[in-house]
């Protein structure tokens, strides 16, 4: 059983074939894995034992029947941000504490039809506003590298999840390097699509223009399939993309001879640990020894992204959480005296501490008078940061550097910090990225000081194939990604 | 001192479309609460708004009808505020760039006279639901099912110079709306609402006097008296030394005035910006032509078209045009008497009575186009006068069948036969001496006695040319 | 551009959040913080830059006008605080 739960997607679901195990035996597994290692990390709020093992059976009913699609079976779990029908979908937040959702977001409903079995739904930053798993409402992620650590944020849960092997993949989301950053810290493969990729149907909001969906798993090859199942256009959401969805399976044996790397000078300055800068430049040394040439580009306003981001999420969010007023369903205070104090004291009681302190920003970057220097300034900031990848990709396939400028931090270390500031620039290196909408990949390539250090993989628009690939090539040649952190290592010795 | 009245009128037309702007729901009015609010309607968590494109060709539409500019790219807003029937906490609206820009309406006055009144811009939106402050006795109900239907701002230029000329421009507005199909524009279902900026400001000057925004008048009637009863409360109010504060007003029409809503004064601060889950609607000329094909004959070049072809004065042929079912009505008359002046005023004098009396709508006519020209051609055909047509008219509406049918069971038929009229001319000069002698001795004026006694013996079936042409031989002797 | 208690309370207002003495005066600090931050994107000279609202410059999709939603008013009154007769109950509000 050991063995069972350091398999990923592809090698699970060929034992499944195989019938060497059935979905029902996988899966429950994973569930009492998930009893007994949960506890301690906080990775999943709501474990769904009871619809795993119905969903578990039809998939072996089908299998046994032989209509069985290539991944039924195969359990997996969803960041608690996407609503599950039937199931709580709190997204962090107190707010939506009693929520139930009553429909599946197009996510949930693409998974389900191919037959993946959902444990349970994970942990995250309340409306997926944090860069460590501490704004949750149902408290913190530990990091199964080291429990004294976050995981990173704002898929924490489903990042200590799938690095505790609490599941062998999860769903994820991306607005600022809520995806990429976490598997840095966990040891992950973590893929952001392209804006417009996935679906956002029924994916709760923080920032419309920037969220996207995609998975954190243990390979480039398990990211190929759950994000093949999760992709493709969605009538249902109007800034979904109607362009056909490449086989991504298929195309993860191209030669990576000739590939351009832009290796961008602004995100090997000032602030990178130095030790993160020379496991970042050997991984880059891998990919010249595959035939891969390195060029140096600048992406001139990098530096703005931050200052940018904190105006434009904040000020969707501002808008995107109105809704939640107390009056449709999630959290009410206690018998509000009039209208205005049911929405201020639901809302005052209904969110977190940074979510409010975000929603005040957006609120005041689009304010009267203020309306043209934060939030049209931050625009056109956006497309310059635009045009630096548009020229960029003239010269270069990708663009390769650290995900994150260090590795996983101490719990505590930044929150308790009055200024939310040096948390908002732990995602210094991954938010431009949203703000240009193009897709990128964090994968593991070392460990320092026992800790995982992520490389951030570009690409232009819709070259997921393509990150994909280079991804699996590197992990092909290297094994950082089959490095696990000790609450797994240990789990194996007890059995 | 004379002052005068500067009015701009912002007026909300529902548009009929099946579904609504940005969710599959219905829009039919009258259903139970809740019932047609969906998942979106209800600003559930994760939902998305996809536009409806009905809507947008409604809201071009619109905009070709007008003349005006339409905006190859709009842009969708959203306008934040908190409300409980704004399920979302922000209206989707277009501020910037909406989908129809700059276009007019040319209004017709009582005195015949025409008017051009600038329209600023007409931006598409989504309705609020409805607040039911009566239904309990500490709540406030909420029923989401009008949340989210389309909804068409068309805002005037201040170029508005009294409530008559406001009540023209909304009239001819809903004739618009009507024409092209976009609205039912019934004003007691809030299918269309106004709301009137009023400020006054003495004759001759130039800049404008302070405003105040009169909301959600839902009559034509109401419209001008509210603002007839706004414009006097400033001119009392400057009068008397005060000031005009820029407010927001409501009319309340059982006292017929004007008071402020408190609840408003608060400066509301909507942060508009553009909403991210929709992209920016780009419109192209083969989009704007495939509307422009739908557009029908519009109320202007129909009426113009009504003056040529059949003849019509500029009136009759403007108040034919105003409304789509009438001109249609007519123009059935027309062709199938073949008498468009005698179908003209059938129509517009004594078929409108009636509707006017029953408060029917030309759809609802008790009388079909097809029998009214039945009639209308036995009054061609000498058949009946005209005299007799009013009551077999009077008979159709009551249902008592066609034309034909009603004189002939009625015996209605006019006497043609010259014997027989003959005869009673000679019955009525002979009993009539004094009258015969003064027509010879040059009264002329007395020919209509004999006119009209022969009329009553015939019980005006009498065809009058003959009555006419007989008299005036026998009487000449 | 440093903002001071008073904006706080308006935005807070405008928000709909009630906030006590201690969260408006640690409000004041973080966001104050946080604008210091984003201030260093203000210098930054934009004159001709078009503003990017989407990252992917697209039109926006146009659906067909047709009913696709049913009566779900059960269920989703279900999820809401207070409802009754098939409305959605707030604090009697006063025109």
């Amino acid at each position: 059983m050991a063995d069972l739960l350091d398999q990923g997607i592809a090698s699970l679901a060929k034992s499944l074939a195989r019938k060497e195990i059935s979905s029902v035996e996988l899966t429950k597994t994973y569930l009492s894995r998930i009893a007994a290692h949960n506890p301690g990390l906080n990775a999943y709020v709501t474990v769904t034992a009871e619809q795993a093992l119905a969903q578990a059976a039809t998939a072996d009913a089908a299998r046994a029947r032989g209509t069985a699609g290539p991944w039924a079976g195969v359990p997996f779990a969803h960041k608690d941000i996407f609503c599950t029908q039937g199931v709580r979908t709190a997204c962090g937040s107190r707010m939506l504490d009693n929520f139930i959702a009553p429909y599946d977001a197009t996510v949930v409903e693409r998974m389900r039809d191919a037959g993946l079995v959902m444990l349970g739904k994970t942990n995250m930053d309340e409306f997926a506003m944090g860069s460590s798993n501490e704004t949750s409402w149902y408290g913190p992620v530990r990091n199964p590298w080291n429990t004294d650590l976050v995981p990173g944020g704002s898929s924490g849960g489903s990042a200590a999840a799938v690095a505790a092997h609490l599941c062998p993949a999860a769903t994820a989301t991306d607005t600022g390097g809520s995806i990429r950053q976490p598997a840095s810290f966990c040891g992950l493969t973590g893929i952001k699509p392209t804006y417009g990729r996935v679906s956002r149907w029924g994916m709760i909001a923080f920032a419309s223009s920037l969220d996207q969906a995609g998975v954190l798993t243990r390979s480039a090859e398990d990211a190929a399939i759950l994000l093949q199942t999760m992709a493709g256009f969605d009538p249902r959401d109007s800034t979904s993309v109607d362009l056909p969805v490449p086989d991504y399976l298929a195309g993860l044996g191209q030669s990576l001879r000739g590939l351009r790397i832009g290796v961008p000078k602004q995100h090997f300055a000032q602030g990178l640990n130095p030790e993160v800068e020379r496991l970042i430049r050997s991984a880059l040394a891998e990919f010249e020894r595959q035939g891969a040439t390195l060029k140096e580009v600048s992406l001139d306003n990098s530096h703005l992204s931050v200052a940018a981001y904190y105006v434009i999420a904040p000020a969707e969010a501002s808008a995107n959480l109105s809704r939640y007023d107390g009056v449709r369903y999630g959290y009410r205070c206690d018998k509000p005296a009039d209208l205005e104090d049911l929405y201020k004291r639901s809302r005052a009681e209904g969110f977190g501490a940074e979510v409010k302190r975000r929603i005040m920003v957006g609120t005041y970057a689009l304010s009267a008078g203020f309306y043209d220097a934060y939030y049209i300034k931050a625009q056109k900031i956006r497309r310059l940061i635009k045009n630096d990848f548009d020229r960029a990709f003239s010269e270069v396939d990708v663009i390769m550097g650290p995900t994150s400028p260090h590795t996983a931090f101490a719990l505590g270390s930044k929150s308790k910090d009055k200024d939310p500031v040096a948390m908002y620039l732990e995602d210094i290196y991954t938010i431009a990225v949203n703000l240009a909408g193009l897709p990128g990949l964090s994968i593991p390539a070392g460990l320092l000081n026992g800790l995982p250090v992520g490389l951030q993989i570009v690409g232009p628009n819709f070259a997921e194939d393509r990150l994909l690939n280079i991804a699996h090539q590197f992990q092909l040649a290297t094994d950082w990604h089959t490095r696990t952190p000790g609450v797994a290592a240990a789990s194996r010795g007890d059995r | 001192m004379a002052w005068e009245t500067v009015i701009g009128l912002e007026v909300h037309v529902q548009l009929s479309t099946r579904s609504k702007l940005f969710s599959g729901s219905s829009t039919i009015f009258g259903a139970e609460p809740n019932t047609q609010a969906s998942l979106y309607d209800l600003a559930l968590p994760g939902t998305l708004p996809v536009l409806n494109g009905e809507a947008l060709r409604m809201a071009v539409k619109f905009g070709l009808a007008i003349g005006a500019e339409i905006g190859k790219t709009s842009v969708f807003d959203r306008k934040n505020y908190f409300y409980p029937d704004l399920p979302k906490g922000y209206q989707t609206s277009q501020l910037n760039h909406p989908t129809v820009g700059r276009g007019s309406l040319t209004i017709t006055l009582e005195d015949g006279s025409t008017k051009t009144i600038g329209i600023t811009r007409a931006h598409m939106e989504e309705d609020a639901g409805k607040s039911l402050h009566e239904a309990f006795p500490n709540d406030t109900g909420i029923d989401l099912n009008r949340a989210g239907t389309p909804l068409l701002e068309i805002v005037s230029e201040p170029e508005i110079r009294s409530a008559r000329e406001a009540v023209a421009y909304l009239k001819k507005l809903h004739s618009l709306i009507l024409y092209l199909g976009i609205s039912d524009g019934d004003m007691s279902q809030g299918s269309m609402r106004c709301d009137a900026n009023v400020s006054v400001r003495r004759l001759g000057e130039t800049t404008f006097g302070t405003r105040a925004e009169i909301k959600n008048i839902n009559s034509f009637r109401f419209v001008e008296k509210a603002i007839l009863v706004e414009a006097q409360r400033q001119i009392d109010l400057i009068e008397d030394g005060g000031k005009v504060v820029q407010e927001t007003r409501l009319y309340d029409a059982e006292k017929n005035q004007t008071r402020s809503m408190r609840s408003k004064e608060v400066a509301n601060d909507y942060r508009y910006f553009p909403e991210p889950d929709l992209l920016p609607v780009v419109i192209d000329d083969a989009f704007i032509a495939s509307v422009r094909d739908t557009l029908p004959e519009l109320p202007d070049v129909k009426s113009q078209r009504f003056q040529q072809q059949y003849g019509l004065s500029h009136y009759d042929a403007q108040v034919l045009a105003a409304d789509r079912d009438t001109a249609r009505f007519f123009e059935e008359v027309a062709a199938k008497s073949g008498d468009a002046k005698l179908s003209a005023n059938w129509v517009m004098v004594d078929l409108q009575a009636v509707l006017n009396r029953q408060e029917l709508s030309i759809a609802h006519s008790p009388v079909a186009a097809d029998d009214l020209a039945g009639l209308i051609k036995r009054i061609k055909d000498g058949t009946i006068s005209s005299k007799i047509a009013k009551a077999v008219f009077e008979a159709m509406v009551a249902g008592e069948g066609s034309a034909d049918a009603i004189i002939e069971s009625k015996g209605l038929r006019q006497v043609s036969d010259s014997g027989a009229i003959e005869t009673m001319i000679d019955a009525i000069m002979g009993a009539n001496p004094r009258q015969v002698e003064q027509y010879r001795s040059g009264q002329e004026k007395v020919f209509t006695f004999f006119v009209g006694q022969v009329m009553k013996e015939s019980r005006g079936k009498a065809n009058p040319a003959q009555v006419n042409e007989l008299l005036t031989r026998k009487l000449k002797g | 551009m440093a903002i001071e208690l008073k904006d706080i309370e308006n935005i807070a207002h405008l928000a709909r959040l009630q906030l006590n003495t201690a969260e408006k005066a640690e409000a004041l600090g973080s966001i104050n913080n946080i604008l210091m931050m984003i201030d260093e994107m203000r210098a930054l000279d934009t004159a001709g830059v078009e503003p990017l609202a989407h990252a992917f410059e697209a039109s926006q999709r146009l659906r067909e006008d047709v009913v696709t939603e049913t009566d779900q008013r059960a269920a989703l009154l279900a999820l809401a605080p207070n409802a009754a007769e098939g409305l959605f109950l707030v604090p009697k509000v006063l025109e």
